[in-house]
């Protein structure tokens, strides 16, 4: 179980991103953490990886942990070592290594080469796509295949569990669905943990099973993917389903229809 | 015609080893995005330390050239850990002063323990030029180009073969990513410049052979610059190729030119060629190999 707990982050030393964040992964289980552009869910993977010093920020207050251990204030090569593998967003394959290599560097904190091996063909099997493409350069492939690759280099330090950011961002539902898929069935047959950044709520909910919303650095909402499904506000903002669009926020959207009724 | 061969020749020779220098140089860059302004430094250091070794009371050339390159790849960590990483994330131009502070220290230095005077630098190669069909091959350049063809192959091995080699090569793609797959980006930085310091070995044998060993072998490193903007600062390849077109040109241009004019101008020419490129390929003729599709 991964399990953050009132976490705070800020950058530059002066900007809050994360206002005390707490989440709970279970094992084996898919969570989707929803909200529109600039919530902070980028920050909040960053945060669980550890890369947060690149960019200046830094986590104030608060704990990550992974199974009962700490991992907040460790080295992100320690981090995946202990079983946390994110895949960022925009992709960032390495585009002047092939497919072949960036599985290899996906592997780099590992010695075993014997399962190294047998993972690199399990990536293979999941994705028969990079298999025919193994020895070309990250950056000629397809956005979908990029996408492919990037999630099966994050396999190939054999994670308990993958953070997923944004997977589904510009490529075609055709393709969006095709990685859905994946990701569910390595979920279902690998028993593998997901924590699944989205913006295309829709699409994460039919493969999540809990949904957490995020809003301006909090968490402002809960439940089961199910009920998320079916909450009418969420449908209205983030599925899509009403007509009304230029909202901002799930609360605007509440305090609209509180608005509403007392007008009406 | 015949000449012409020659000088391509031994153009080609030459150049070889101007690629390696220049490798040690464009890897720095590639994974650090440091511009190393002290490269020809750490070669006359080499240079130096290899004249030492051997002058004198004569250590044999295979000790002399483990212990050298043993030397300059812990100094290249050393001087990583100690003076470049603290500068990470400060601004360019500070870390390019910093480059240029730590040439004129080395500069210091080398007067200072072994003093101005210039050294011999001896090695057991013949003088008398092998004789190919039409082409007469200086020993010197040959055993230069070996050394240089067997130092590449090597880093091409490193690099597409092990998992060290393909870590710096993704460090030098994207930082973040490679953290995020759990390389230890500072590590790898380290080994950039332990490399640099490795060719460095290589081209202080070589040249403090050539031209003997005093504080104007640093200038042999500046040559670096007109072959890193031909190759392009950022490709390896370019490098390779970058320094065999400028030993060609030198060569060229000392056994044409020079007659012509009295001499002198294989110093310049490269830099008139390099002013040249910038204007018209700032980026070299292989460099900014960023491959633009997502
Ligand atoms: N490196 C950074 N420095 C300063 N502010 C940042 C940085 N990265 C993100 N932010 C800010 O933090 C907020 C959350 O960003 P992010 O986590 O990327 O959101 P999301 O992934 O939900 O779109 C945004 O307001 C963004 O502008
Ligand atoms: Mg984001």
């Amino acid at each position: 179980m991964l399990r953050l707990n009132n976490v705070e982050v800020v950058y530059d030393r002066t900007i809050l991103v994360l206002r005390g964040v707490s989440l709970d992964v279970p094992t084996g289980r898919i969570v989707a953490l929803l909200g529109s552009n600039g919530a902070g869910k980028s920050t909040t993977l960053k945060t669980i990886s550890g890369i947060l010093a690149p960019e200046r920020g830094e986590v104030t207050a608060g704990t990550v942990e992974l199974d009962g251990v700490r991992i907040d204030h460790r080295e992100p090569a320690d981090i995946v070592k202990h079983g946390v593998a994110q895949v960022m967003e925009g992709r960032r394959t390495f585009q002047l290594l092939t497919t072949e290599e960036n599985l290899i560097a996906g592997a780099h904190t590992r010695r075993d080469k014997a399962r190294i091996e047998q993972d690199k063909d399990l990536v293979y099997e999941y994705f028969p796509r990079l298999a025919e493409r193994r020895g070309v350069k990250g950056g000629y492939l397809s956005g979908g295949e990029q996408q492919m690759l990037a999630i099966g280099r994050g396999l190939m330090s054999s994670p308990r569990i993958l953070l997923l950011d944004e997977p589904s961002l510009g490529l075609a539902p055709m393709l969006v669905e095709e990685i859905f898929e994946i990701v569910q069935r390595l979920n279902r047959d690998q028993g593998m943990t997901v924590l699944l950044v989205e913006q295309n709520a829709a699409m994460a909910l039919t493969i999540a099973q809990h949904g957490y919303i995020m809003e301006n650095g909090r968490i402002v909402l809960d439940e089961d993917a199910e009920v998320l499904r079916n909450n009418e506000d969420i449908k209205e903002f983030y599925l899509g389903l009403s007509e009304a669009g230029g909202r901002r926020s799930y609360r605007d959207v509440k305090h609209y229809r509180r608005r509403k009724r007392w007008l009406s | 015609m015949e000449f012409l061969f020659d000088l391509t020749a031994n153009g080609l020779l030459v150049g070889l080893m101007y690629s390696l220098v220049a490798l040690g140089f464009v890897l720095i860059y590639k994974a650090t995005s440091v511009i190393n302004f002290a490269q020809g430094d750490l070669l006359m250091f080499a240079g130096y330390a290899a004249a030492v070794m051997t002058g004198g009371h004569g250590m044999p050339l295979w000790a002399m050239v483990l212990v050298l390159c043993a030397g300059m790849v812990v100094l290249g960590f050393v001087l990583e850990r100690g003076i470049l990483r603290p500068m990470v994330g400060q601004p360019v131009v500070s870390v390019i002063m910093v480059t240029i502070g730590l040439s004129f220290v080395l500069q210091g230095l080398v007067t200072i323990i072994w003093g101005a005077s210039t050294r011999e630098l001896a090695l057991p190669v013949r003088f008398e030029p092998y004789i190919v069909g039409p082409v007469y091959i200086s020993p010197i350049n040959l055993v230069a180009a070996v050394i240089a063809i067997l130092f590449l192959i090597g880093f091409g091995v490193f690099f597409t073969r092990s998992r060290l080699g393909v870590a710096m090569r993704a460090v030098a793609d994207d930082q973040q990513a490679s953290m995020v797959v759990g390389i230890k980006v500072p590590r790898v930085f380290a080994l950039s410049w332990a490399i640099a310091g490795l060719a460095a070995a290589a081209g202080g044998i070589i040249w403090g052979n050539q031209i003997g060993v005093d504080t104007f072998l640093a200038l042999v490193g500046l040559k670096v610059f007109p072959v890193v903007i031909l190759g392009g600062l950022d490709s390896i390849g370019g490098a390779i190729i970058g320094g065999l077109l400028m030993g060609v040109i030198e060569s060229l241009a000392a056994g044409y030119l020079d007659p012509l004019v009295g001499g002198g101008t294989k110093d310049f020419i490269p830099y008139v060629l390099m002013i040249l490129v910038l204007f018209i390929r700032p980026y070299g003729f292989f460099g900014h190999e960023t491959i633009e599709r997502v």
